[in-house]
């Protein structure tokens, strides 16, 4: 029997001549809420990456699949089109590209167009839910948008285009207590019983707001942990090191930008 | 149905035949004999003929210039000079190849206009607006006519202006239009007088306005307004492979012209064109200027601010797909104190295509606090395409504000992957790329001309990948 959610069987992945995971498994049912944790440079953004079918990343071994389809060998549109979503940790600046236009394009792309009418109501409502000003529409997608209104946008994103399957890498980083609660508030108003998320950070601060079902821990490209809620709060209290052995220093924070 | 651009550009120059005996025309090559043909044809006065003939000599004592793009592609001996259509013009649409029928269903050309665009009509057929334009028009003291008109009907006018600021000897493309000219537009503004709509030479009947030779002189009297759009997105047919046009804008006291050309020529056209104007006291001469089509465009209209506050806008967009040569650019220069200039350039390189920018700013001894900046942008679509900048600065005042800055980007991987991820495909997603590099240049353009040109870049994306 095929297992609902995304799937991912002994995964290693190269990027160049680097190996980054080196054999990661790990299942996110639907309707579950998982998060990644783990040290700068364990692997998270590329595993996010690799989820998404990123040119950059290669698979050497294993599977990652959603609901039973294979990914392995499809474009990151193909993939979104079965409803995988990806919210990277630094959303792309397209200058001259609306952020309506954007989202039409999107909807168009994976075949869920509405009406001009609907979507703009639509677009308003979401909007407004996550409180961002009606002239947002008008500006060239993440073009000098501040920290918090690209997580924002990413959120918009979310509820609009209505994914099975999201990625969230690290969309509470660099947000304030009032726009993570916006966000937070923001994921838990999509949640469906069929949507599953996979979410990557930092921080127990966001797992507060969205109550994650399990907790992974990578680590040097491998889950060497996972556990319940109270894993985080263990995380935050005394870093990683209890979980990833002895001697095991965490890089500083920031000394890395998510490979 | 996929559109393979190399086809296209094959049926465009095979596609066609200029069999038709009911159109006048000169024999083929340059003489003596054929500019007094013209001259006759068009019943002219005498000082118009001599004007041709001189304009002819330094045409054929002028060399070809040596800078710039590749020229040699042109045989002057196998060109008709002059060619005046009728309203028969013989070719039947089922003529047409069904890659253009195919492109204009997809740029959503209205029946009429594809027919002119075809070369099947040798007008576009609007007359009753024209009819109702054209009167608000007269009610104002506007003049709106074709160039040859303009020289018939207001002979004074038209005479005191005309090649003011294009002498024929300034370069050896303006010799020889100042020797052949034919169509074109004639624009007069009386002062104080605003035209609201943009004046399209699309709404001109019974002209050649898509000549070869065109010639257009606009003059906007004292503190009047007008905006004047030539050229359509949609490809346009020319069976000659010469375009060599003449465009004098005059701005008097405080008057604002706006001078928007979208040109789409068939890919074996040399688009050599000497765009020129002069800004007295006050006023504002605006250049937006959009190249897509063509082999070869070689095209920097100019500015002369001669009045203090005078300001200039140079807002330039080209696009060059494989074997064609975008050399475009534009000159601003700075007669009078306190004069202002804006340049923007954005230009697209795909496959083996080629754009060059190429500006002259000029600040003379006189010309105190001028400011002036100019910006230029290059995106490269492939590894084959090509981009090069080549600013001249001629600064000979050292109270100014001169600020410069160029770029050359290529379409990012991240901005594909991340349009991607959102279920665009990877075309889809380098045209929303295409169309926002060049967003500064559209948002300037007329609804109708935008919504046309958004469509033709998805239509040169495609033609990307066939």
């Amino acid at each position: 029997m095929t297992v609902r959610g995304l799937s991912i069987d002994n995964l290693h992945v190269r990027i160049g001549e680097t190996d980054i995971l080196r054999g990661v498994t790990l299942e996110v049912p639907e309707g579950e809420v998982h998060a990644l944790m783990g040290p700068n440079g364990s692997g998270k953004s590329t595993l996010a990456y690799t989820i998404m079918g990123h040119p950059s990343y290669t698979i050497t071994r294993g599977t990652v699949s959603l609901n039973g389809t294979s990914l392995g060998e499809l474009s990151p549109e193909e993939r979104a089109r079965l409803g995988l979503f990806l919210s990277p940790q630094y959303p792309t600046a397209i200058p001259g590209v609306t952020v309506v236009n954007f989202l039409r394009a999107s909807l168009r792309g994976l075949g869920k167009e509405l009406p001009a009418r609907a979507f703009l109501s639509r677009l308003s409502e979401t909007m407004a839910s996550l409180h961002m000003d009606d002239s947002f529409r008008g500006r060239y997608i993440n073009d000098g948008f501040s920290g918090g209104e690209k997580k924002r946008t990413e959120i918009l994103q979310l509820a609009l285009l209505e994914p099975v399957f999201a990625v969230l890498d690290e969309t509470d980083s660099g947000l304030d207590v009032d726009a993570l609660r916006t966000v937070a508030e923001g994921v838990n108003r999509v949640r469906t019983p069929e949507l599953g998320i996979l979410l990557i950070t930092h921080y127990n601060r966001i797992l507060e707001h969205l109550k994650p079902d399990v907790i992974h821990l990578l680590y040097k490209g491998q889950i060497v942990a996972a556990g319940g809620p109270e894993m985080a709060q263990e995380i935050e209290k005394s870093g990683y090191a209890p979980f990833i052995g002895t001697g095991a220093e965490p890089e500083p924070m920031g000394a890395h930008h998510g490979n | 149905m996929a559109i393979d651009a190399e086809h296209l550009s094959k049926e465009y120059q095979y596609g066609f035949h200029d069999e038709d005996a009911s159109v006048f025309r000169t024999e083929k090559g340059l003489s003596e004999e054929v500019i007094r043909a013209i001259s006759t044809r068009k019943k002219e006065p005498e000082w118009m003929l001599r004007f041709r003939l001189k304009a002819y000599k330094h045409f054929m004592a002028r060399p070809m210039p040596s800078w710039g793009a590749d020229l040699s592609g042109i045989d002057f001996d196998n060109i008709y000079y002059y060619v005046k259509p009728t309203d028969q013009q013989g070719r039947s649409w089922d003529e047409v190849p069904e890659q253009i029928k195919t492109t204009f269903d997809r740029l959503g050309i209205p029946e009429a206009e594809r027919k002119f665009l075809a070369g099947v009509s040798a007008q576009y057929d609007s007359e009753v607006v024209y009819h109702n334009i054209k009167g608000e028009l007269e009610k104002q003291g506007v003049i709106f006519s074709d160039c040859d008109s303009g020289l018939r009907d207001h002979e004074e006018i038209f005479r005191k202006y005309f090649s003011t600021i294009i002498p024929p000897n300034d370069n050896k493309f303006a010799a020889l239009n100042s020797a052949v000219w034919s169509g074109g537009s004639f624009v007069y503004v009386p002062p104080g007088v605003h035209v609201d709509i943009p004046l399209q030479a699309y709404f001109r009947i019974n002209s050649d306005n898509m000549g070869q030779f065109e010639r257009t002189l606009i003059i906007a009297d004292r503190g009047s307004h007008v905006h004047y759009i030539e050229g359509c997105t949609a490809p346009t047919y020319s069976a000659d492979s010469l375009h060599s046009a003449v465009v004098e804008l005059i701005a008097l006291e405080d008057a604002h012209i706006r001078y928007t050309t979208i040109q789409n020529w068939s890919n074996n056209v040399y688009n050599l064109v000497t765009k020129r104007a002069v800004a007295q006291a006050g006023a504002t001469i605006e250049w937006i200027d959009g190249n897509l089509g063509s082999k070869v465009t070689m095209k920097y209209p100019s500015i002369y601010l001669m009045g203090e506050r005078a300001h200039g806008e140079v807002l330039s967009a080209a696009f060059a797909g494989s074997g064609q040569h975008q050399d475009a650019g534009a000159k601003c220069i700075h007669v009078a104190p306190n004069t202002t200039s804006n340049i923007v350039s954005r230009s697209i390189s795909k496959g083996t295509g080629r754009t060059s920018y190429r500006g002259h700013i000029v600040v003379n001894e006189k010309a105190d606090n001028v400011k002036c900046n100019v910006r230029c942008d290059a995106l490269l679509l492939d590894e084959t395409s090509r981009s090069d900048t080549y600013p001249y600065m001629d600064i000979k005042n050292p109270n100014v504000e001169i600020g410069h800055e160029a770029s050359v980007s290529k379409v990012g991987e991240d901005q594909l992957f991340y349009l991607r991820s959102r279920g665009i495909s990877e075309q889809d997603a380098t045209a929303l790329i295409v169309n926002g590099f060049f967003e500064p240049f559209v948002k300037e353009l007329p609804m109708e001309y935008a919504v046309e040109l958004n469509r033709l870049l998805a239509v040169q994306m495609d033609n990307a990948v066939g």
